[in-house]
């Protein structure tokens, strides 16, 4: 019999721009510097949690399995069983659907599900000639096969690839994510000054949140050992405009395309919690459930229009619930790019799209845009891939309890074609 | 880590050899292995660590005798103690030692069972965990190889004793590895780990248990490389070498120590310079020179602080069930004991409105264990504990509260009122008030009983000293608990009754205001800090007050005065008016003297010209002991002892002079209470001795 699965808190780091070269801290840090808080106002001891799952896409080799060196380093026990989730830009909403099925099973009580990610760690790789070259050196036998093997390097050999750059692009289509936010716009007539003036927007919604303090509890200020602090997401820019948005130049497509640096979300490390609990759970602790999760669903879709995951996914997690979109009062849709969310809006809009694809009986209308990201996304603040989709969930969560509206939706597209979508209610 | 899994097997891990059985001998027992192998393990009876008494050294010499006879494949000499190989001499044996002549005597035998030790005609191998210190070190050097274990940590740490190593270590030590290096070991009395000894050569493996067995074999066997002194050694052992090197050894230890109050160091030089690469005549002229040391004062107080520790260690009990501190206020003193807690193994949450304070705190933490903590995740780890807390979220699962707000009473009293609801059943709240009477915060608190004063010394790090500080009301569970705390930080209390200044502040502030009325009258600031240096204080009382800030002197100073009024010497109004243009020592970079990168800056003292005179010393160090006499007359602390720990380890008060009250003893009471009469005659009533005195033995 399924039980209800609360949502009682939760928190995160600033997102924190990735600049030149690896930021202050890893994965894990990240995770530990917003989980040490979280933990510290609960009314529960850290090792009180039955197990942790976290999100994480690019993993750094000193912190294999990420969930379990974070649960460790959290203090929550040597018997904490933790492990780390990958669905790429789903996985920090991929740790909190995993948690809330084991507790709506009755397997589990109280799960700690979070996303990390430091983008600007992201490694140099070598090209796969120069580790086969490599590894010929080094097992060559005598002077005479070590030379020989020597001599077999070629200068590309020795070109770095920024595993960044790879690993945002599609190996089935070989298009990068930028290009598929192309292809969407195109689709849907997206205009490079709509895209702008998103983006501007974007930025305006996290500033005005910020000033107005709308994220404290949320964002938690995170401390490095060198003495400096981080308190805010710092990739905002309050002055953007759309007209000084329109001066950029497209970096995926050029000359021609659509998206540029200001319309798309930023390179970015950032780590977040939620704290998922059975009804059980939140009477033995005395806890205050914040929402519920409804439902969740999963879709997946040709990966070079990945960015219409959201509507893939969402709009039958709705229909099962006998629900439309005219039914959700406020959304979280992950801003991986500005003609991606808008290709998202129009293709609810769009009849033969909705017929067809959906299996609607029409346009399913339009989504009013004061529903829609309200204190800004990934454009402004960043998308540390693994985390974001933790975020939203949080976010959208946090959203509702100060607009006091009851149903909500966080959702993602996810590079390599798939689509994410949780149902939240306040309860 | 937690591991209840090593908990229940972990004792497993040591490996002894074959299963002892008891044998003829009571600290030692003897196996064989089906190699042939002897293992004798060493398990000194009744005690937790090993050390050398003469007993053990006797009975040692017995076991060498059976081991001669019997003529096994091999030796192997371990420690069946958790706790390590060998902690070094039992320093019991050290107290109260006044005939050179009956030393060297005791210290020969000693050597001889050590040298038949060296001497016997099997191959000797020391298998060495946890500490391996002094004593326990030259029964390791006396064995042909050495196998370390990652834990073990050797040292010589003698000349903290006003001691050098004296069972052949300095010969053996210096004759093994670079000479410069072991002298520096020897004179610093740092420890190093199993790493740094294998770099060194003073071991020959580092090895884990698991493979004891195996690296065993291969000692006894011959198939064990061994760390064998290279070229460099013998030349470093050279006596036109020694000569250069031993001079540069002399200035660089003149710059820490002076020869008249710490002779050992100098004796150790001299003892090298004259013996290094002879190891027959460095052997012996060892044992007359550490006779000699022995029963000197300097050695003899310096054996008497270091039972004074082992006193105030054994004060703190064990028990301690504080996991979680919640430190309030990331100032200097709130970040660094929130630091220093973290580094100790304890969950510390740091609250303080403001981030650049945590953030400051979090710095000179990292700063600290980088310093002092050898692996980069034990460091990381140190880090995750000490946890940021803007929210002051951490006093909910805390055991232990410590405040360090500034010292106001109201402000106090509101952080108290905001977080006594919150506050665990159970949980102790400390205030590190060095001001404020506890009588005086309590009275808002709903429950008073679990109040105690923790007070700690800048720099945490260094100074070792906690007060204890109890009232009327206090609880004595709590205060149980707040002691077994101060021992499980690695730190020493003093439990005090709350009184203004309590004992170290109290005893202090006459030192330094003092030192400001010698200003008054002209005195050259440098020439008062020698007076006191000239002692065997650290510092002098200017830089002092300039090291604790000229603000925090102003006000302990005023307070004291409140109660104590005119003995104590009055405020200069000079130091309100340099506090007020923001003048106040290190902190601000400026106060009597100018500060660069935590140092103050002196000129040397002119060639001609006033010198330091006997006057001089008295009139800064004599109210120190009067202080501490009025404070046990008092009643304030209780025990005499306890009183030199505190003013040695919090105050940094001459160790070698055995602490102000030791020094007044030795110096004898009658003498002090005249001098202090002589003082009070000429320069005023605040000098009148304590009525204490009468009954101070």
């Amino acid at each position: 019999m399924a039980r209800p699965v609360f949502i009682v808190d939760g928190s995160r780091t600033p997102f924190l721009k990735a600049r030149s070269g690896p930021g202050p801290f890893t994965p894990v840090d990240l995770a530990v510097q917003c989980g040490r808080p979280l933990l510290a106002r609960q009314p529960f001891a850290p090792d009180a949690f039955d197990q942790v799952i976290l999100g994480c896409v690019n993993v750094i080799a000193d912190e294999m399995n990420p969930a379990r060196v974070a649960a460790l380093r959290l203090g929550m026990g040597e018997d904490m069983v933790a492990f780390t989730v990958q669905i790429n830009c789903g996985s920090g909403m991929q740790s909190i659907d995993t948690g809330y099925r084991y507790i709506r099973e009755g397997h589990a009580d109280l799960i700690l599900a979070g996303g990390a990610e430091a983008l600007s760690h992201a490694p140099l790789v070598w090209p796969n000639s120069g580790v086969r070259w490599f590894a010929g050196l080094a097992t060559a036998k005598g002077v005479g096969a070590k030379i020989a093997a020597a001599l077999k390097l070629r200068p590309r050999y020795l070109k770095p690839i920024i595993g960044l750059e790879r690993g945002l692009t599609d190996p089935v289509t070989e298009l990068n994510m930028g290009q598929t936010a192309e292809v969407v716009g195109h689709l849907f007539g997206i205009t490079r000054a709509e895209a702008d003036a998103y983006a501007a927007e974007s930025h305006k919604r996290l500033a005005n949140a910020q000033a107005q303090g709308w994220l404290k509890g949320e964002v938690e200020t995170a401390f490095s050992r060198d003495g400096k602090f981080y308190d805010h997401d710092d990739g905002v820019r309050p002055d953007s405009t759309a007209e000084s948005l329109a001066k950029l130049r497209p970096v995926f497509e050029r000359p021609w395309g659509q998206v540029t640096a200001g319309n798309s979300s930023q390179i970015t490390d950032g780590a977040s919690w939620v704290i998922l609990a059975s009804d059980e759970a939140v009477a033995k602790h005395h806890l205050t459930p914040k929402a519920v999760i409804v439902d969740s669903n999963w879709a997946a879709l040709d990966p070079s229009i990945m960015g219409l995951g959201p509507v893939m996914s969402a709009t039958p997690l709705l229909t099962r619930n006998n629900l439309t979109i005219k039914d959700v009062e406020t959304w979280e849709l992950n801003e991986a790019f500005a003609t991606q969310v808008l290709g998202c809006l129009a293709a609810w809009n769009d009849d033969k799209f909705c017929r067809e694809i959906l299996k609607l009986d029409g346009a399913a209308g339009e989504i009013d845009r004061d529903r829609l990201n309200v204190d800004g996304g990934a454009i402004s603040l960043g998308h540390p891939v693994g985390t974001s989709g933790n975020r939203i969930v949080l976010h959208l969560v946090n959203a509702m309890k100060r607009l006091g509206t009851r149903r909500g939706v966080a959702t993602e597209c996810i590079g390599g074609g798939l689509g994410g979508a949780m149902l939240i209610e306040v309860v | 880590m937690e591991s209840k899994i090593m908990d229940a097997i972990g004792d497993r891990a040591l490996e002894l050899g074959p299963k002892p059985e008891a044998g003829p001998y009571r600290h030692f027992k003897l196996t064989r292995d089906a190699d042939g192998v002897a293992w004798l393990l060493f398990d000194r009876d009744g005690a937790s660590a090993n050390t050398l008494s003469a007993e053990v050294i006797e009975e040692l010499d017995k076991v060498l005798a059976g081991i001669e006879a019997d003529r096994p494949a091999g030796l192997v000499i371990r420690s069946a103690k958790k706790s390590g190989f060998i902690a070094g001499a039992d320093v019991n044996e050290f107290r109260g030692a006044t005939d050179p002549q009956m030393v060297e005597a005791g210290i020969r035998g000693a050597h001889a069972v050590i040298d038949r030790l060296e001497a016997l005609r099997l191959p000797t191998v020391a298998v060495i965990h946890g500490i391996c210190l002094g004593g326990g070190l030259e029964v390791a050097l006396a064995c042909q190889s050495r196998i370390a274990i990652d834990s073990a940590r050797f040292g010589f740490p003698e000349v903290m004793l006003g001691l050098h190593p004296g069972l052949g270590g300095t010969a053996r030590f210096t004759a093994l590895v670079n000479p410069t290096q072991a002298m520096t070991l020897m004179l610093t009395g740092r420890t190093i780990d199993a790493r740094r000894a294998k770099a060194l050569g003073l071991v020959d493996a580092v090895t884990q248990e698991r493979h004891v067995r195996g690296a065993v074999k291969d000692a006894v066997f011959g198939r064990l490389k061994r760390a064998r002194p290279g070229m460099l050694n013998t030349v470093l052992n050279f006596t036109p070498v020694r000569g250069f090197l031993a001079k540069r050894m002399r200035s660089e230890t003149a710059k820490a120590a002076r020869r008249d109050h710490y002779p050992a160091p100098y004796a150790l030089i001299d003892l090298w310079e004259k013996h290094g690469g002879d190891k027959t005549a460095m052997l012996r002229a060892e044992q007359s020179s550490f006779a000699n040391l022995m029963v000197t004062p300097t050695a003899q107080n310096l054996i008497r602080v270091f039972f004074l520790r082992e006193q105030m260690k054994k004060t703190a009990g064990s028990g301690n069930t504080v996991r979680h501190v919640h430190v309030i206020g990331a100032g200097a003193m709130g970040g660094d004991i929130a630091g220093w807690c973290a580094g100790q193994g304890l969950r510390v949450s740091l609250a303080d409105m403001k981030a650049e304070p945590i953030a400051g705190a979090v710095k000179r933490a990292a700063e600290l264990y980088g310093k002092i903590i050898r692996k980069p995740t034990e460091v990381r780890d140190a880090l995750d504990r000490l946890i940021p807390d803007m929210d002051g979220e951490g006093v909910r699962n805390a055991d232990l509260i410590i405040e360090a707000v500034p010292e106001k009473l109201e402000l106090k009293q509101k952080v108290y009122a905001g977080i006594e609801p919150k506050m665990k059943a159970g949980a102790i709240l400390a205030t590190n008030t060095s001001s404020i009477p506890l009588q005086d915060l309590r009275t808002t608190l709903i429950n008073p009983a679990r109040l105690v004063g923790l007070h700690f010394f800048n720099p945490v790090s260094r100074l070792q000293l906690v007060e204890v500080i109890s009232h009327d009301g206090s609880d004595a569970g709590v205060l149980k608990e707040a002691l077994a705390f101060v021992g499980a930080i690695d730190r020493l209390p003093l439990p005090v009754k709350s009184s203004p200044g309590f004992l170290v502040n109290r005893a202090l502030t006459p030192y330094m205001l003092e030192a400001m009325v010698m200003l008054d009258e002209k005195t050259d600031q440098r020439l008062i800090d020698a007076a006191a240096e000239e002692f065997g204080m650290p510092m002098g009382p200017i830089e002092l007050a300039d090291q604790v800030g000229l603000d925090i002197c102003l006000d302990v100073g005023d307070m004291l005065r409140a109660k104590f009024g005119d003995l104590l010497p009055p405020t200069p109004a000079w130091l309100r008016d340099k506090v007020a243009r923001g003048e106040l020592g290190r902190k601000s970079g400026r106060g009597f003297y100018t500060w660069k990168d935590g140092k103050a800056e002196k000129a040397p003292l002119p060639e001609t010209g006033p010198r330091v005179s006997d006057e001089m010393i008295d009139r800064l160090i004599l109210p120190m002991s009067n202080v501490c006499v009025a404070a046990l007359r008092e009643g304030i602390v209780d025990d005499a002892d306890g009183v030199d720990g505190a003013m040695i380890f919090g105050a940094g008060y001459a160790p070698f002079r055995g602490g102000p009250l030791n020094y007044a003893r030795t110096r004898g009471v009658e003498n002090i209470v005249a001098t202090l009469r002589k003082l009070a005659d000429r320069f005023g009533g605040r000098f009148a001795p304590d009525e204490g005195w009468a009954n101070f033995k």
